[in-house]
């Protein structure tokens, strides 16, 4: 056995069950150690998830599990959404009370935990033991303020939906099984590729129902916005990010290996399509910014899909399609999360998640509104910002395999999406606080996680060359 | 290599770094901060002009070419000739009169002056950039401060002219997006580098790619220009924007439209746009009278204005569909380069003139009568002498009359066009006769006749106002009587550019 080779995946789980015992061990008021704790632990397996960028790519334990710099991008990014989470959450529980924050920061390691195994398993079973180990502790933490109806909502909601996509999933597995006689990803390849398509059409928008859950994609997104809102706004932050992160690593890592593309490819477009559409027009409408960003991040799935659809390779990374989402999703880590973060920082000093209570913002908070319109420029597309790159990375990996109308689409939606990120802009800036309205004080802990997620958002705009590098180290090894 | 061009590119944000230390309640050292940032930024351009060769206006100069993202072959690539030293030149001053002018903006200083010298690098690095990521960049974050000073220090429907500018051209930048990566794609190797893509014009033996690829373009540059049916944006924005926010737009931002059509769609696209020319021409002519009837329509001062500025830039866009449509017949290379050099001088002489004309409606509405109505006034010329002086300078100017800078661009203009051209080009005069109308008409209505009572106290204009107009008001009455340096530098880029077409 290669035990080594899982060494971040032993680490995390000392980590996690280490804090639940520190969670018991410390008073309501002393949270924050946990927290802090956590923080620690997860950068500290952050080194062996590093080093495995430069690993042989392998499977081990009796070929289920994935060793190889595609996981490990995936590790880096579902352990450094952890970290972000924890820092937001720290901001969030300040102030409340609650019996269940040491929890929460527990979960969140656990939910790592999760997220690295779902990006890693190479086998059917796992991969479904994965999702649904995801699933039920993300439902806990969305349910987590138990005080709040509108978070018992968000859990039961987010319950109900997940089971039943799960379900059909795991029957979409069954058809996969039954054609190529095998639940290994990697050996069911040769197998699939003999079988009868409409089968393995039926079988893929299964599997899509599953993952398309956890990725929001219409028309598997309808718990998204009700959970986005009900849920602890750290936890809504993680779901958009380490979630969305994860399923995009097991859809590209099924639909890869295991399928033939014919089979696929233009229903996910035609879904890409849908989901970037639906999800700017219905953003159009809201608000809330939490809803809004719900929708928001709706659109997004379906940018990213564009990532999968584009199979063609090409010489440089403009024009990959995976090279392109691994890009997006790192950068929409740091621009989403960071504007969780300024959402946060509203919600407790201001107590509303209202668009129009963000009026005058640049005058009340000048630091955090900066942030937020830098974020929300990312979010739109437009230059010096990290999610700009990533669009055109995106873009052109369209065109590159003859998706030309798929670019378009994409195109059209982000100047749909302008009108309402700009929305924000517009309260925090042109609008007027109301009278009489002090400056909000910006903790060190809101100033810091602003700091790296504006940094992050930043410095993948303007210097993607090693961010660059990395994806393509990371992408080309995908297939073993 | 000289850094001489990143100075003149950076210095403004080098100046947004230190007010950003600044109190926001200082706002006296907020404003000597911008002024000083703009007049050196204006000394640099102009010793970047000392440093370059005139006598090879032809060939960029003054290159920088530094390694960025090297795997998709993206350099940070800089360079000027004869076609954007002006431009960049006539961007720094104008961003240095607009702080000059703004002296007395009390709402938010801090902010209002880091997004106009924002904007500044913005405009800057458009016309500096020969690289196709770095153009882009430069062309899409120059939107954001305008959105901002619109939308912040902007009259009252300032959030609806705000955003629709911001939708309009956000719509034409993602169609040149798609536009540029088609081209990425088809060259090889595979470079975002301008000057590497003209050469090896990827999409010559592929028209149908070419006329996609160039309707992106088009639809980026057109709704900048702004060329008609794409031009509703304009009063709008013209209307709401501050004054200075209004000079940079008329003067500048229009011209990154006209600017991109002479050095990227022109050489890099050549057959596509000989294929449309003749659409584009109709465009233009039709945006020429149009944009002159229009504004022979408005009683508020600003819309005239602004509809003069589409019909101006009518003009412009007729030159460079000509010399577009000239292709390779050899014969018609003088006309082609006589159409491009009044298209260029156009672009210079719209940018002062105009520019001078926002200022001057600034001058009367900002602080003195708050109103822009052109039949509110009337006499005032009795009132202030000096005010009246430079309004009919600037207007006459605007209409062509010789020995003012406007009457060099439209002389060359259609002088070559006509050669190409002859029906459309007629046409088009129809517009430069209702421009006359509609600037004497205006002249009469608020200068002469019987003073308006309601304006007997009316101070003209003060020493910061004279300082913030003289230099323009100079430029009109000099390059009007001397043109010829000027040309000389223009018609070498534009020969040069003609060259780069087969």
């Amino acid at each position: 056995m290669d035990v080594q080779a899982i060494t971040p995946e032993l680490m995390l789980g000392v980590l996690a069950l280490g804090l639940l015992v520190l969670d018991l061990a410390t008073g309501p008021a002393e949270k924050r150690f946990v927290a802090w704790i956590a923080v620690i632990g997860l950068l500290a397996t952050l080194v062996p998830s590093a080093l495995q960028l430069g690993a042989t790519p392998r499977l081990v334990f009796f070929d289920t599990y994935a060793v190889e710099p595609f996981s490990a991008f995936f590790k880096i990014i579902a352990i450094l959404s952890g970290v972000l989470v924890l820092l937001a959450a720290m901001e969030f529980f300040k102030g409340r009370t609650t019996q269940h924050e040491g929890d929460v920061y527990v979960l969140i390691a656990f939910m790592v935990l999760g997220l690295v195994i779902m990006a890693a398993a190479a086998d059917l079973i796992l991969l479904f033991l994965a999702v649904e180990y995801v699933s039920l502790v993300s439902y806990v933490l969305a349910g987590s303020l138990k005080s709040d109806r509108k978070s018992n909502e968000a859990g039961v909601k987010y319950f109900f939906y997940g089971a039943a996509a799960s379900a059909v999933m795991l029957y979409g597995f069954t058809y996969l099984y039954g054609a190529g006689g095998t639940t290994n990803l990697y050996h069911l390849a040769r197998p699939l590729a003999a079988a009868n398509a409409g089968l393995l059409l039926v079988a893929t928008v299964f599997v899509l129902a599953g993952l398309g859950f956890k990725i929001s994609l219409v028309p598997f997104h309808q718990w998204t916005p009700d959970v986005y809102e009900g849920a602890p706004t750290p936890v809504t932050a993680f779901l958009s990010v380490g979630s969305k992160a994860a399923g995009f690593a097991a859809l590209l890592r099924v639909l890869y290996v295991a399928l033939p593309p014919e089979t696929w490819v233009t229903v996910l477009a035609v879904l890409a399509a849908i989901s970037m559409s639906v999800g700017n027009l219905v953003a159009l409408s809201q608000q809330n910014i939490k809803r809004m960003l719900a929708y928001s991040s709706i659109a997004h799935a379906g940018y990213m899909l564009i990532g999968v659809v584009a199979l063609a390779g090409s010489s440089t990374p403009l024009g990959s399609g995976v090279d392109a989402l691994l890009y997006y999703l790192l950068a929409y880590m740091f621009t989403n999360i960071g504007a969780f973060a300024v959402a946060i920082a509203v919600e407790r000093t201001l107590g509303s998640d209202a668009i129009a209570d963000y009026a005058g913002l640049s005058q009340r908070a000048p630091f955090a509104a900066a942030a937020m319109a830098i974020f929300m420029l990312s979010l739109t597309g437009i230059p010096f910002t990290a999610l700009f790159f990533g669009k055109l990375l995106l873009f052109g990996a369209a065109i590159q395999s003859g998706f030309l109308w798929l670019a378009v689409v994409g195109i059209l939606n982000s100047v749909i999406s302008l009108a309402y990120y700009m929305g924000v802009i517009r309260a925090m800036y042109q609008q007027a606080a109301p009278d009489g309205a002090a400056p909000l004080a910006e903790s060190g802990l809101t100033r810091t996680l602003l700091a790296i997620t504006v940094a992050g958002t930043v410095v993948l705009g303007i210097y993607p060359g090693p961010f660059l590098r990395l994806v393509q180290t990371a992408s080309a090894l995908l297939r073993l | 290599m000289s850094g001489l061009l990143s100075l003149v590119l950076w210095l403004p944000v080098a100046g947004t770094l230190v007010l950003l230390a600044v109190p926001r309640d200082r706002a006296r050292t907020i404003r000597i901060v911008a002024l000083v940032t703009t007049v050196l930024d204006l000394a640099a351009s102009v010793w970047a002009g000392a440093a370059f060769d005139r006598a090879r206006a032809g060939t960029l100069q003054l290159l920088e070419q530094v390694r960025w993202i090297p795997s998709i072959g993206v350099t940070y690539h800089l360079g000027v000739d004869g076609l954007s030293l002006p431009l960049v030149i006539l961007t720094t001053l104008l961003t240095m009169l607009c702080v000059i002018y703004s002296w007395r903006v009390d709402l938010r200083p801090k902010e209002y002056m880091i997004l106009f010298l924002l904007l500044e690098t913005g405009m800057v690095g458009v016309f500096l950039s020969l690289d196709f990521f770095l153009f882009y960049l430069f062309w899409e974050i120059s939107l954001v401060p305008m959105f901002f000073i619109i939308g912040i220090w902007g009259g009252a429907r300032r959030t609806y002219a705000a955003i629709k500018f911001f939708l309009y051209t956000l719509v034409g930048s993602l169609a040149m997006l798609l536009a540029i990566l088609i081209l990425y794609f088809q060259s090889s190797p595979r470079t975002l580098d301008i000057l590497a893509l003209i050469q090896q014009k990827p999409l010559a033996h592929d028209l149908p790619l070419a006329i996609l690829a160039f309707w992106g373009f088009f639809l980026s540059f057109a709704i900048k220009v702004p060329m008609f049916p794409f031009h509703t944006w304009l009063p709008d924005a013209h209307v709401e924007a501050p004054t200075a926010g209004s000079v940079l737009l008329a003067a500048i931002l229009l011209k990154l439209g006209t600017y991109g059509f002479v050095r990227i769609a022109l050489p890099l696209l050549p057959d596509a746009f000989q294929h449309m020319a003749w659409f584009v021409a109709v465009l233009a002519v039709i945006g020429a009278v149009y944009g002159a009837m229009v504004a022979m329509a408005q009683t508020d001062l600003k819309k005239l204005i602004a509809y003069s500025s589409v019909n101006h830039m009518g003009y412009v866009m007729l030159a460079i569909a000509a010399a577009a449509a000239v292709g390779n017949r050899g014969a018609m290379q003088g006309a082609a380069a006589q159409a491009l050099d009044g298209a260029t001088m156009q672009m210079l002489a719209h940018g002062v003139i105009t520019g001078a004309l926002f200022f001057l409606v600034g001058v009367l509405y900002d602080y003195r009568a708050h109103t822009r109505g052109v039949g509110d006034f009337g006499g005032l010329a009795t009132r202030l002498p000096v005010y009246t002086g430079l309004m009919m300078l600037a207007m006459l100017a605007s209409l062509g009359l010789p020995l003012l800078m406007g009457f060099v661009a439209e002389f060359l203009i259609f002088l070559g066009a006509f050669q190409i051209y002859p029906q459309l080009t007629g046409v088009a005069m129809v517009g430069v006769v209702i421009t006359v109308a509609y600037f004497l008409w205006a002249i009469q209505r608020i200068f002469l006749g019987p003073l308006n009572p309601r304006w007997a106290a009316l101070p003209d204009v003060d020493a910061r106002e004279r300082w913030a107009l003289a230099p323009l008001a100079a430029l009109m009455v000099l390059v009007g009587f001397y043109p010829g340096p000027l040309i000389a530098i223009i018609n070498l880029a534009m020969i040069n550019i003609l060259s780069l077409v087969h």
